[in-house]
């Protein structure tokens, strides 16, 4: 009991120790305040892919106002920490903070309550506030075309996909690949398979490698590291990638990716906080703006293939039609949405079926 | 001449105070370095920490929230250690502690008055984890088998069974496909004191105090201390082995089971994957810090709660990647924790040859 006591009272003066032991910091009197922005992400910015994205948008805000503003992140965030994160860089003086899982939603809405003074930037949600607004991107569209490419180099007609979780967000994106590879070659099956994490590279590598076990020749993925892109070059198959251009991490095995760039809607957001015209909405970019896209294709794809996807690529950015147009079935091979009607987006965000062609199940 | 480790009979109370001092001053002096590698200022980093834990009553509070669930696991697993039974699983019964909550909370809640189901939802939490400990103390007593598998074996199974909930059957119907369950109804909160620290302080501070009673002043607690140190002895002197080792391990797992349970009431207040954050590996640190005394377990869990709180403005303020922060944390436990052997046993030096072993 005496030993318990000691114990008690010596971690406490530890405690305290490391306080004395620091001594006072020094703040720099600052002679303009710079406009701080903050940034919470769900991976890390070194895992080539979708936090490095969000990084590299964050670096662009950085480079188009310099020292007019300040930005700071904290990377590996889970929803159980959200919290602690948002209020602490509430309390340090941020004055836009953007948050980069969908987990985050229920605890930047209730931020957003206490601090109506900071504008918070929610991406791949839905919940809006007079001080919180919401972005994504329409990466559908730019799957579509990812999909052509490896709907036209399969050879065995069985492509693989390593899906995160099952939510209406990686559904949407392996329905409209393999819509995209049925353009070009209607035997083709997508097998998935669900990995149940955003970001584990021993466990993406795994899944990768049992898809090419099971005779698929080409990868696809929705991760948020460039793993399942290294097992196929591995083991001498073809991948798309996905959120970066990951050709230029892994090589020209990677026939293409579909990319996101938020540089724009960073830069926009934050030059809005600063002048104080910023507005909530829900922002969500497509092909046109830029915030998705198509990576360079690997020299491996032919010309043709580039053709087919440019003509779908027009198409779709003209309007004049979009992925998700009927005849759209399903696994069962029921027409969900039949010829001359289209999904609308309220039914897209909460997709949760799959397409005829995709092996595998939602639950 | 050569040197050896020598069993401490007696604990020294210089010693004791000395060991957690030299070894943080080891540490500070290990990360100090790391952090000039990094070209930061250390003390810059290590005030930027303190104060992001402790720095304002916010932050106290969000280093209790931290600390909570790392008390009532350290306790849990404390217990089991007393015994030398190896009980890691404290991840898995607190997240079927967690599981249990949210089942009572959102499938039996029509069929319990109001003011009944926080007190069921706790009581379901605790019951669970108890259930979960069970299994391997009765494979354990009645079988021989090695508990330290069972244990963590069934962290696994508990963790698949939550997010087969959380994905699948109990998945919001109301939340556009995205993983979670619905949000408890009202009555089964467990209500907030300050920001966002729940009543799971308070139990884990009262839980302290009792168990501080029991472990010293009952005969549960000298059964406790018996098995642990000599199992032959405790037989001899007549203590029902098994049955005490059961009874003792259902508790432990209650205590992570309650931890899961107000967690889920106290915090997100539905089950969904932030419940899973690792608390029950980070208690088995915090009980062998605290040397398994119950009030040292508080205080370790709050040092341990600070040290990740603390961490994110080595992130912040310092622009370090987050695995500096981690591996900071790492080097302050190591010569905390390589210091707590030298409170057990002495070093000493033989100058006698021919003994070969001491």
């Amino acid at each position: 009991m005496k030993k318990g006591i000691t114990v008690f009272l010596v971690l406490l003066v530890l405690a305290s120790g490391i306080a004395m032991a620091a001594g006072r910091q020094d703040t720099a009197p600052a002679e303009e305040e710079p406009f701080k922005v903050a940034f919470i992400y769900v991976g890390s910015p070194v895992d080539y892919g979708w936090t490095f994205e969000h990084d590299m948008a964050r670096k662009a805000v950085e480079a188009e106002f310099g020292d007019a503003v300040e930005t700071a992140y904290v990377e590996n965030v889970t929803v159980g920490d959200v919290s602690r994160i948002l209020n602490q860089f509430a309390q340090q003086g941020y004055q836009i903070v953007f948050g980069n899982s969908f987990g985050y939603m229920d605890y930047m809405a209730e931020a957003a309550e206490e601090y109506p003074d900071i504008y918070f930037e929610h991406c791949s949600g839905y919940q809006l506030g007079p001080n919180k607004a919401n972005y994504f991107g329409r990466m559908y569209q730019a799957r579509y075309l990812s999909g052509i490419a490896a709907g036209a180099m399969t050879e065995t007609d069985q492509i693989g996909y390593v899906a995160a979780f099952p939510i209406p967000e990686v559904i949407r994106g392996i329905n409209a690949f393999t819509l995209g590879a049925q353009k070009v070659n209607p035997n083709v099956q997508v097998r998935v398979v669900w990995t149940n994490t955003w970001f584990d590279p021993a466990r993406e590598r795994e899944a990768a490698e049992s898809l090419l076990d099971a005779g698929v020749d080409i990868i696809a993925q929705h991760q948020d590291t460039t793993e399942p892109q290294r097992a196929a070059q591995d083991r001498g198959a073809y991948s798309v990638g996905y959120h970066s251009d990951m050709r230029s991490f892994v090589g020209d095995s990677v026939l293409s990716s579909a990319v996101w760039d938020f540089s724009n809607y960073y830069i926009d957001r934050v030059r809005a906080a600063m002048d104080g015209t910023w507005e909530s909405g829900a922002y969500w970019g497509n092909l046109d703006d830029g915030v998705v896209g198509l990576a360079e294709f690997s020299p491996l794809v032919s010309q043709d293939v580039r053709d087919i996807v440019a003509q779908e690529k027009e198409k779709i950015i003209s309007g004049a039609w979009d992925v998700f147009h009927g005849p759209v079935r399903n696994q069962q091979g029921e027409v969900l949405v039949p010829a001359g009607t289209a999904m609308t987006d309220a039914e897209m965000l909460g997709m949760i079926f799959f397409v005829e062609g995709v092996v595998g199940r939602i639950d | 001449m050569r040197l050896y480790f020598e069993k401490r009979k007696t604990s020294s109370k210089i010693v004791l105070i000395c060991v957690p001092i030299i070894s943080l001053v080891i540490s500070l002096i290990l990360t100090g370095f790391l952090l000039l590698v990094f070209g930061v200022n250390p003390l810059a980093t290590f005030s930027a920490m303190f104060n992001g834990a402790f720095g304002s009553s916010q932050n106290f509070a969000e280093t209790l929230v931290k600390a909570v669930p790392l008390m009532l696991t350290g306790l849990g697993v404390s217990i089991a250690f007393r015994l030398r039974f190896w009980n890691i699983g404290a991840e898995g019964q607190l997240v079927l502690g967690g599981v249990a909550a949210t089942w009572v909370a959102l499938f039996a809640s029509p069929y319990i008055p109001a003011f009944l189901l926080l007190p069921s939802v706790l009581l379901a939490g605790a019951l669970a984890g108890a259930a979960w400990a069970g299994v391997p103390a009765l494979l354990k007593t009645r079988l021989q088998v090695d508990e330290t598998l069972t244990t963590l074996m069934l962290n696994y199974v508990a963790i698949l069974i939550a997010e087969g909930l959380f994905y699948g059957a109990w998945r919001d119907p109301g939340g556009m496909g995205f993983p979670g369950t619905a949000r408890f109804p009202q009555a089964a909160w467990l209500p907030r004191i300050y920001g966002r620290v729940h009543y799971g302080l308070v139990f884990a501070l009262i839980l302290a105090v009792v168990l501080w009673f029991f472990i010293y002043h009952t005969k549960w607690g000298f059964e406790l201390h018996m098995i642990g140190k000599n199992r032959t002895a405790a037989n001899y002197l007549g203590v029902n082995i098994k049955r005490t080792i059961l009874v003792s391990i259902l508790i432990s797992g209650a205590f992570s089971g309650l931890a899961g349970a107000s967690e889920v009431a106290g915090l997100a207040r539905r089950l969904q994957e932030g419940l899973i954050q690792g608390y029950g590996y980070t208690a088995i640190i915090v009980a062998w810090m605290a040397q398994l005394n119950p009030f040292a377990s508080i205080a370790a869990a709050i040092l341990m709660a600070a040290l990740l709180v603390g961490g994110d403005q080595v992130q912040m303020m310092m622009r370090l990647p987050s695995a500096v922060g981690l591996v900071m944390q790492g080097m302050i436990l190591f010569p905390l924790l390589a210091g707590s052997l030298f409170s057990e046993y002495r070093l000493r030096i033989s100058r006698t040859r021919g003994e070969e072993t001491p």
